[in-house]
């Protein structure tokens, strides 16, 4: 069961503004999903690595170059909303 | 001839005769667009003067009896989730409702060189999280078959456009099974290729370790046709591989060995659905194929799995959209409130619901007992498939264990709709190639089965789809 205030913190967390009235339904989904993704603690992990990505290919890079910057600038700057108050 | 009933191979023929121009085949799409589209819908965007312009340089060509290539001409719908330069792309989200998308995507730029029309953008659950299409900011695309019903998803619109015989074929990309869902409920053929065989750069993610793009199509042929034109390494995707060579060759269905997994056929798939798929099946036995029975025990953890995976890697990725980098922007009296509003307002319930789902899951103290338990639990899915295809060529299986269901019906309760994956979600997980091809119809409804092959092996699940196609 995830609490009302567990739901709000995750979601400042991942910076959604939700509604009081979607708290409950979010809270109750959330809820049930969870409860269906705690059948996983049934298998038996111990010893296994983890996959993080089905091809076993790792670290493709390319050469670290700057590339000319497209966005229109106002006086060499880009604006965007304040940050410090 | 109806020019909008034309498969691929038929199309280009007829153009290359100078049955018809590639004018007046695409002018038969738009028209039909224009007819059924407002009940079906299909199509977010058309680019009706791009595709116009470009049949016009496709006659040129074939006016001056140059060399033409297979796809040249040939009218197709795009997912709105790949760029197309020029064209508003929108993921099926209000917060992308007015983004011109700055570059082609590979995959889209590939079907250009071959000279592809594309006609348009089609639907999908918003920013492609859904199984029925009716997560789309937009409305949901209904199903060709009956009005009454979801097209599948999330490449709703992709599978609808071909069956509904707007465009002759498609682009979709599946996550958890996005291509062959909606391919099974529309009655077309569908591909998820290997993990890595088609370039994702353009393709907006959703769970990158788990997305990938590939062809819808009338015909296993045509399907076959537009892979080879959109597969291979691209340097833009440092994921994307080359196809090995070895893996080309293919055994004809009278050497196949057939694997079907008991774990497939248990209670909750529909019974009618069930006779179909053995039906295929005993054909393919008919025909000299070896029939094996095969078990994949971590198939009822891929479900949960997939819950854990995708949203945290979603969680993630959707974190670009913050009201400043793209498209729709809330007021908001600082940067916090326009982030929270921007996020808040522009996505739909469903994404919000699994960013907040993944945000829970990598959160700190919850890391180890979600994200990391699944990927451990994702390994033993692998370890399942590799056992089975140490003694089988290809598994089979059906798509989904239900039929088209009714828009509205399943999507307050979350569980029952994300079930519907419960065929299609562990071979993504696995990264395996897995092909949707019809095998029937229940009443008016049709049903798909499924053909898994090995890494690589789409050109053996080609061979064996062919197969079934005839007969169906």
């Amino acid at each position: 069961m995830i609490s009302l205030k567990e739901v709000r913190h995750i979601a400042a967390l991942a910076r959604l503004s939700i509604t009081k009235k979607e708290e409950e339904k979010l809270g109750k989904d959330l809820s049930a999903i969870l409860d269906y993704i705690e059948k996983l603690k049934k298998v038996d992990i111990s010893e296994i690595k983890e996959t993080s990505h089905p091809t076993s290919i790792k670290n493709i890079m390319r050469a670290d170059e700057a590339s000319k910057f497209k966005k229109k600038l106002t006086d060499g700057h880009l604006k965007v909303k304040s940050i410090l108050r | 001839m109806i020019l909008t009933e034309l498969t691929i191979t038929r199309a280009h023929q007829g153009l290359k005769k100078k049955e018809f121009s590639a004018v007046e085949l695409v002018k038969s799409h738009l028209d039909n667009i224009k007819k059924k589209d407002k009940e079906i819908h299909a199509f977010l965007t058309l680019a009706e003067d791009l595709a116009l312009a470009q049949a016009r340089a496709v006659d040129e060509k074939i006016a001056k009896s140059e060399e033409l290539d297979i796809l040249a001409g040939v009218p197709c719908a795009i997912k709105d989730i790949f760029m197309v330069e020029g064209v508003r792309c929108t993921a099926g989200s209000k917060i992308l409702e007015n983004y011109v998308a700055p570059y082609d995507a590979t995959v889209v730029r590939k079907l250009k060189d071959g000279g592809a029309i594309i006609l348009g953008k089609v639907n999908t659950d918003e920013f492609t999280m859904g199984s029925s299409g009716e997560n789309s900011a937009f409305g949901p695309t209904k199903n060709p078959h009956d009005l009454t019903r979801v097209a599948g998803g999330s490449s709703s619109g992709s599978a609808a456009a071909v069956a509904g015989n707007m465009a002759i074929f498609s682009l979709g990309t599946d996550t958890g099974g996005s291509i062959r869902l909606p391919a099974s409920f529309c009655g077309i053929v569908g591909l998820k290729p290997t993990y890595g065989a088609v370039s994702r750069y353009g393709e907006i993610a959703f769970a990158s370790s788990l997305d990938q793009a590939g062809p819808m199509a009338k015909t296993v042929e045509d399907c076959r046709i537009v892979f080879d034109a959109i597969k291979g390494q691209d340097k833009f995707d440092s994921t994307s591989v080359t196809q090995p060579l070895s893996h080309s060759a293919t055994k004809p269905i009278n050497d196949l060995v057939i694997g079907v997994p008991k774990e497939y056929f248990i209670k909750g798939i529909n019974p009618d659905v069930e006779k179909l798929v053995k039906g295929a099946i005993y054909k393919y036995e008919k025909a000299g194929a070896k029939i094996v029975e095969v078990s994949l025990p971590h198939t009822e953890y891929a479900l949960p799995c997939y819950y854990i995976i995708a949203p945290s890697e979603a969680s993630a990725n959707l974190a670009r959209y913050d009201g400043i980098k793209y498209g729709f922007s809330a007021e908001g009296k600082d940067l916090m409130d326009v982030y929270l509003k921007s996020r808040g307002q522009g996505f739909g319930p469903e994404v919000r619901k699994r960013i907040i789902l993944g945000t829970y899951a990598l959160s700190s103290g919850y890391y180890e007992a979600y994200y990391k338990r699944a990927q451990k639990v994702r390994t033993k899915v692998i370890e399942d498939f590799n056992n089975a295809f140490k003694k089988v060529d290809i598994i089979i299986t059906p798509t989904s264990p239900i039929l088209p269901f009714k828009i509205g019906e399943k999507i307050d309760d979350p569980l029952s709709m994300y079930l519907v994956d419960v065929y299609t979600v562990s071979i993504n997980l696995a990264g395996l190639p897995a092909l949707s091809v019809p095998c029937g119809k229940v009443r008016h409804l049709p049903v798909g089965l499924q053909i898994i092959g090995k890494y690589f092996g789409e050109n053996q699940i080609f061979e064996a789809a062919a197969f079934s196609e005839i007969l169906a």
